[in-house]
């Protein structure tokens, strides 16, 4: 060969390494300015409009729009917090234990039924838009919520059956991968000391697979917290404390969704529903952050 | 026996959760077409909405669709691949690597209206790009970049050793072992990965309402060239895509028929993120079948 | 270290570049505006050319899409880019130059944060609103009095107006919404409905279909959206009508306006200008429920 071609050889190795590195690198970037392009526009309600954070996170009063005569805008968003936390905790505890038993039963007792329907019918849940969650959650769940249950029917209990869907395939694929992950030996130990099936899921399996359990169900809330259009559809968005199942409730992203584009850029109002992103933002990082202690690289996908 | 009736119960309660999860998924699926059936026709597909009448059709709302995830696909799957190609390939244990491996889950867990805000912060309002084609695009690519790079890393990590180390014997450089074995070993998993992204773009909303905007120009097809305003292909136009007509047409559908257009645009977006699904699983088993085949 | 030093110069390095590089190859909706100032003879079709683009209102949106699509017809080389977002978008880009035309369902001085001096008004049409009830519903007609109490949460049930015993259900629009701007200062003379006794939809379609179906509700909407699931009550005991808003009598109505930044020129002026031609208002203006503007005898507050 000769040195000529050698050379060649070299520099596209070069260029490849580069090319691999920077679009790598452009992750960091992108991710980088999310954080702070949302942080600057999210922070600008306490450094600029002088709003304190204890309002903003404590307080109840929601009146973004109130003149300076009356006391100026008042920006408490604890019901709008209470309720993504209401909404999601829910629809997770719904969600587990149906989604554990669905990863159970793929890996532990029905492995063709499990990869034949179930795993398919997982993808496919997470398939569907959700925007069409929201549509049918508004033109079926919400008129049967008001029939049989009173009410208007947008309520916390829509948001959280919609939601109870949504994140259903997201904890159960997490969970199903870190069962299949179990070294085959333990159950097999288990079974020649006279074990039940049932009682190897139990004593065994269960236990053994608690953390990426904990991870799924971590990335299920992360992914309740931040649904947006099919939650708002269903919800009501009444900036009310979420303390009943079923009146209307508003979630940070409900909020967001609906004053968005009817606020001016740079006011007070518009300041505060970017701190709600921010917020957003931070406690989803913080899910991240809780999965990274737990200890197992996250499969979502 | 005791502990063996309880196993009985627990396996029946097994079977119970996951045939009710399949049950419920048909019933869901069938719901949305049987609620559809009446728009699944040539006509409304192929038709652009109406004004103020009956019978409009939701053809520009799906040519959107596709063009911005084409568009998304463009610019996300050259940086995904090189990404995950680091990751898989390059990347030393070290504090760079963790932070483009933190940098990758938190850009895959963030909620896609925060996504969708950053697009209309950046592109919509920094840039004046206005709603438009490209912010969309470039919303969604935000979006769809962190799942390709995962799935590159972990499609080309899953082919075998022994085939690279093959490659170097032959005295291939790094970067030739890159482009003549890795990639083409891991093609199979890299479409079927791009192609189940697919469908979750082509569904995504959020993300959309403000940065590829809620209203679409008159479509003219004479018109090809991108640079010019009134082409289809301008990236400077806004497209309303049909996820985000459906969640128009439910707060602003001046239509009488507003509720046959949203639940035949449901079914309609549906089928096609049905059909990415089969298409993903179909192509994957029949090239995976093929690359052991010729082995 | 040095090479977390060289990471964090190449990231903010690569983050400045990325936006310049992103920005030198954007439209230049500012220049194609005004490229045609020096057009000053617009009898000719041929002479008015360019593009303009108009964002904001969505309520606005059909009829400026449409009247966009005629102006097009009629001025093959004049393109008006029609894009929704809501009326706080539509000023603040109208404002920071991002946009030429600013849609909105409110005046810019309503609107907190917007500099409305530097904006000029240009009213292009009427919404009438009407206050809507489910049909079960005895009452006819209603007092602004008797409304105010009732969205301020002093009525409670339908017996106290007149009507059967059966608690009155409120549904309320969204705060930032310009048809609860409208509602608020002309109905409610400016005092705040009780936040969170209810539901609040911003979708008209959804208050539309709410209203009809719930016994007792009682909400607001635009007569484009009024049809026969819901009735319309009068209000002081003037009936809903184009007719009694045109001369006066009805008074919950409001303008649609178009805001540019300075007087118009060129395309957008002809486009202005064109929005109040009868080509528009008696066209595609009066199929989608609004009032012609140049038929008004009195002016609206």
């Amino acid at each position: 060969m000769s040195e000529n071609y050698d050379k060649r050889r070299k520099v596209f190795d070069m260029i490849g390494r580069t090319y691999a590195f920077i679009c790598a690198f452009l992750l960091i970037v992108i991710t980088v300015s999310i954080f702070y392009f949302v942080a600057t526009k999210g922070l600008s309600t306490f450094i600029i409009d002088k709003r304190s954070i204890k309002e903003f996170l404590f307080g109840t009063l929601w009146k973004p729009d109130r003149p300076n005569d009356q006391g100026g805008p008042a920006i408490g968003s604890l019901q709008f917090i209470l309720g993504s936390v209401f909404v999601s905790v829910f629809a997770i505890l719904i969600s587990t234990p149906l989604s554990i038993s669905a990863a159970i039963f793929m890996v532990e007792i029905a492995k063709k039924f499990g990869r034949n329907l179930l795993q398919p019918a997982m993808e496919i849940f997470v398939g569907i838009p959700s925007v069409v969650y929201g549509w049918i959650g508004l033109t079926v769940l919400v008129p049967f919520i008001s029939k049989y249950f009173g009410g208007l029917g947008f309520s916390m209990l829509a948001g959280i059956l919609v939601l109870t869907i949504m994140v259903l395939p997201t904890i159960t694929s997490v969970s199903t991968d870190a069962i299949k992950s179990l070294p085959w030996e333990i159950r097999e130990a288990s079974y020649a000391l006279g074990a039940t099936r049932w009682q190897t899921i139990r004593k065994v399996v269960l236990p053994a697979a608690k953390p990426g359990i904990l991870t799924a169900v971590v990335l299920g809330l992360a992914r309740a917290f931040g649904e947006a259009l099919a939650v708002q559809m269903v919800i009501g968005n009444s900036p009310s404390l979420p303390f009943s199942f079923l009146q209307p409730m508003s979630t940070i992203t409900s909020i967001i969704t609906m004053d968005m584009a009817n606020t001016v850029t740079g006011s007070t109002w518009n300041n505060a529903l970017w701190s709600l992103a921010l917020l957003l933002l931070l406690i989803s990082f913080g899910f991240i952050l809780i999965i990274r202690l737990v200890g197992r690289r996250s499969m979502y996908k | 026996m005791k502990s063996k009736f309880y196993d009985k119960l627990a396996t029946i309660y097994f079977y119970l959760v996951a045939v009710l999860i399949v049950l419920f998924l048909v019933a869901l699926i069938g719901y949305i077409l049987y609620q559809g059936r009446s728009e699944l026709n040539l006509h409304f597909i192929l038709t652009p909405p109406k004004f103020m009448e009956k019978g409009g059709g939701i053809a520009p709302q799906i040519f959107n669709s596709l063009l911005l995830l084409v568009i998304t696909l463009i610019i996300s799957v050259p940086i995904g691949i090189g990404a995950g190609l680091y990751m898989a390939e390059y990347a030393r244990p070290g504090k760079i690597t963790e932070l483009i491996r933190l940098s990758t889950e938190t850009l895959s867990s963030l909620p896609s209206i925060v996504v969708g805000l950053f697009g209309l912060l950046i592109f919509v309002n920094m840039l004046h790009w206005g709603y438009s084609l490209i912010s969309g695009a470039l919303a969604l690519t935000v979006l769809n970049l962190p799942v390709m790079a995962r799935v590159s890393e972990d499609s080309i990590r899953s082919v075998s050793a022994s085939l690279k180390e093959a490659s170097f014997a032959l005295g291939s450089t790094k970067w030739q072992t890159i482009v003549r074995v890795l990639i083409p070993s891991a093609l199979p998993g890299l479409i079927t990965g791009i192609i189940l992204t697919s469908g979750r773009i082509f569904g995504e909303a959020a993300a959309l309402l403000y940065t590829a905007g809620m209203s679409t120009p008159p479509l003219n097809f004479n018109v090809l060239n991108p640079a010019n305003p009134a082409s289809p292909f301008y990236p400077f136009r806004a497209a309303e895509t049909l996820a985000v007509y459906i969640w128009k047409v439910n707060s602003e559908g001046l239509a009488p028929d507003a509720r046959q257009i949203a639940d035949g645009s449901a079914a309609v977006l549906l089928i096609i993120v049905l059909l990415f699904n089969i298409l993903a699983r179909w192509l994957g088993n029949t090239l995976y079948k093929k690359m052991t085949g010729g082995k | 270290m040095s090479k977390s030093k060289i990471a964090k110069v190449l990231l903010s390095v690569l983050m400045v570049l990325s936006v310049f590089l992103f920005s030198a190859c954007g439209p230049n909706t500012n220049d194609s505006g005004s490229s045609n100032q020096s057009n000053s003879n617009q009898n000719s079709s041929q002479d008015i050319s360019g593009t303009a683009t108009a964002v904001g209102s969505t309520a606005l949106q059909p009829l400026v899409e449409q009247a966009a699509t005629l102006f097009h017809q009629k001025y093959p080389n004049a393109t008006i880019n029609v894009q929704g977002g809501g009326s706080g978008t539509g000023l603040t880009q109208v404002s920071q130059g991002a946009a030429d035309i600013g849609n909105s369902d409110i005046f810019a001085e309503e609107k907190s944060g917007i500099d409305a001096k530097s904006l000029v008004d240009h009213k292009v049409a009427v919404v009438g609103f009407a206050v809507v009830v489910n049909k079960d519903v005895t009452v006819d007609s209603l007092t602004q009095q008797q409304l105010v109490d009732i969205f301020t949460g002093k009525i409670k049930n339908w017996k106290d107006v007149g009507g059967q015993d059966e608690p009155i259900v409120v549904i309320n629009r969204p705060t930032s919404s310009g048809t609860r701007a409208t509602f608020k200062k002309i109905v409610l003379g400016g005092q705040d409905e009780v936040q969170g006794l209810a539901l609040t939809e911003d979708a008209s379609g959804t208050v539309r279909k709410t209203v009809a179906e719930k016994k007792g509700a009682i909400s607001y909407l635009a007569f484009s959206y009024v049809d026969d699931s819901v009735k319309a009550l009068k209000y002081n005991g003037v009936a809903p009508t184009k007719e009694n808003v045109i001369n006066g009598t009805y008074p919950i109505a409001s303008y649609e306006h178009m805001y540019t930044k300075g007087e118009p020129t060129g395309v957008v002026k002809a486009f202005l200008d064109f929005m109040m031609s009868d080509e528009v208002q008696k066209g595609p203006a009066e199929k989608l429920g609004f009032i012609n503007i140049n038929d008004m005898k009195v002016t609206l507050k």
